[in-house]
């Protein structure tokens, strides 16, 4: 229990995946001019990778890990290893869930729907939600509720720092900021400095 | 004083639209503006919130600030003369001389550095100069170690000046910190200037021990921590202006008085420091293993006295641009940097020092906490005019 909170609290403040591993940038840069959508995307990405993490840690640990078909196919499948094939099928897993992610969304929220626009397939190409995949296979988490709680913490930090971007860049609107600055350029030199904030959590051992 | 009075009448005309220098006005302004009070107020700009002059407010954060410094200058010689053993040998002024001159240059090349960058963007731009820059330039030398090399102060002054405001248009429209994002620069450019034991004290003796109060805490060893009066008047190694709590709070009751500062968000700062303080030590597991379980033991007041924690709530968190403007949103956003501050020194081994970083941190959630304010104040009301129709 207390090794699932760890890493909870560790996936959302030290290893976020924004300001640690600068992964997700281009929805994090591309839909953050308000906090009420960016918060509607956030949500998207914590829903898509608390659900593709546990699935893809499945997958990996029951059929493309060495040795992962032994189940299946008794001790002739030792030799077996399919991991070359993870790649794809992660993609295949986050596709088919953002698809589902989508209809959802249409269905119940259609003013998020038209206001997310192309970003919300686009999840599906965000390399925040296959990193949060990829980290699980090389972190080797030991249960699926460890993969959860990753996947769920991963995406609450995402979701963090997409927020707390929209609320800034929302007060930069009264700011003067130079021309050649606007819009991206100061965004990336605000994502710097907030990178230099959530450095506080560097170095805690959980 | 009538004689430059009327000077500068005589030569304003000449630095007017049209004029002789007129790309010169903003110059010429600072300098008028600084000299004489001038007959207009602040229009725009999210600082504002009275009719108070901002060349007022800054004067009078300014006038808070020289207990501390002078305090600081005071402890930098006391702290040579106490690692050299000759203590006893010399004067309260020669103490005060000796910091005197270690400091001045480090607040020279803070000043000439920041406005130098502060009269070339308002030049460049067209748009008047501000007073903002005499806090930010005060304050960065009162949180370097009396050690830092002064063109590294020059580095990290031109990054805070041109990256930490400039960006943004200037004063008032900052989202951090301008002086703590200079000390958080300074902090991961140069760790070696800003931690360990070589840096707090000016030309010590070698086997004088110049650790902090919090390197020390941080490594469990509580017995050698000096007590808690003598950390609380500030005779202990650290940054320039930060070691007294009792000079800090003189300059608070002077920020208060006046109204300058928000008491909402110094007070639930230290509420916060010391709530986290005693969670911790509720907490803290009777057999203790680890220097963090250790630390976790340390008296919650002790959080309160030690380091950066008292000048950073009473100068770095309140300051009206970059902290929470809603009026609950401060009580969330100072009790969050209490309770992050204490968390991080207790928690991270990398940094003895978590009050800078929790500012930092809580600024950048600024916005975020007076959105989520908004909008609820905003739904409380909308429920409340439905039950009335």
């Amino acid at each position: 229990m207390e090794n699932l909170l760890n890493i909870f609290v560790k996936s959302i403040f030290i290893d976020n995946m924004v300001f640690a591993y600068f992964l997700g940038m281009c929805s994090y840069l591309a839909v953050s001019k308000t906090v009420k959508t960016s918060f509607g995307l956030g949500i998207a990405v914590v829903f898509v990778l608390a659900i593709t993490v546990p699935v893809d840690f499945l997958l990996q640990n029951y059929i493309l890990k060495e040795g992962a078909l032994t189940w299946l196919l008794g001790d002739a499948a030792n030799t077996i290893d399919l991991s070359f094939l993870s790649f794809i099928m992660f993609i295949a897993i986050i596709a088919s869930m953002v698809q589902l992610v989508e209809m959802i969304v249409e269905k119940f929220a259609p003013a998020l729907y038209t206001q997310l626009g192309i970003f919300l397939p686009l999840i599906a190409v965000n390399c925040a939600i296959l990193g949060g995949s990829l980290f699980m296979q090389q972190r080797d988490y030991s249960s699926v509720l460890e993969a959860t709680s990753f996947g769920l913490g991963s995406g609450i930090g995402w979701l963090l720092a997409i927020v707390g971007i929209a609320a800034i860049r929302e007060k930069l609107k009264y700011s003067n900021v130079p021309a050649p600055l606007r819009g991206l350029g100061i965004t990336f030199i605000v994502t710097g400095l907030m990178g230099i904030a959530f450095m506080s959590f560097m170095g805690i051992k959980l | 004083m009538k004689a430059l009075r009327d000077y500068l009448s005589k030569q304003k005309p000449k630095f007017q639209k049209g004029g002789k220098f007129g790309a010169f006005q903003s110059t010429f302004n600072g300098f008028e503006s600084f000299l004489y009070v001038p007959n207009h107020t602040t229009k725009s700009g999210s600082h504002l919130r009275d009719a108070i002059d901002l060349k007022r407010t800054m004067s009078i954060v300014v006038l808070a600030l020289v207990p501390a410094l002078l305090f600081g200058m005071y402890n930098v010689g006391y702290q040579h003369f106490l690692s050299l053993g000759q203590l006893a040998n010399e004067s309260i002024f020669s103490l005060f001389f000796y910091g005197f001159v270690k400091v001045l240059p480090i607040i020279i090349v803070s000043y000439v550095v920041g406005l130098a960058i502060e009269f070339f963007a308002a030049q460049k731009r067209g748009h008047e100069i501000n007073e903002g820059y005499l806090v930010t330039g005060m304050l960065i030398p009162m949180v370097m170690p009396v050690e830092a090399p002064l063109w590294m102060v020059a580095v990290v002054t031109a990054f805070a000046v041109i990256f930490g405001k400039e960006v943004f248009g200037g004063t008032g429209m900052n989202i951090w910190n301008p002086a703590l994002i200079a000390r958080a620069a300074f902090f991961f450019s140069y760790p070696t200037k800003i931690s360990g034991d070589s840096v707090w004290i000016a030309d010590k003796a070698d086997a004088f021990s110049g650790a902090t109060p919090l390197a020390t805490a941080a490594t469990g060893s509580f017995d050698k921590l000096p007590d808690l009066a003598t950390m609380f008047y500030g005779f202990i190694p650290g940054s320039i202006g930060e070691t007294s709590t009792l000079a800090i709070l003189l300059g608070a009751v002077i920020l208060l008085v006046t109204g300058i500062a928000s008491w909402r968000i110094m007070a639930s700062v230290f509420a916060g420091g010391l709530a986290m303080g005693l969670l911790f030590n509720a907490c803290a597991p009777e057999q203790a293993m680890t220097a963090a379980q250790h630390y976790m033991n340390l008296p919650a007041i002790n959080h309160l006295v030690m380091g950066g924690f008292a000048f950073g709530a009473v100068f770095m968190a309140t300051d009206p641009v970059t902290s929470s403007q809603t009026r609950s949103g401060k009580y969330i956003y100072g009790f969050l940097i209490g309770v992050l501050a204490v968390l991080i020194r207790v928690l991270n081994p990398a940094y003895p020092e978590g009050m800078m970083l929790a500012i930092l941190f809580m600024n950048t959630f600024a916005p975020l906490v007076d959105h989520f304010v908004v909008q609820s104040n905003i739904k409380r009301r909308l429920k409340r005019a439905k039950v009335n129709a």
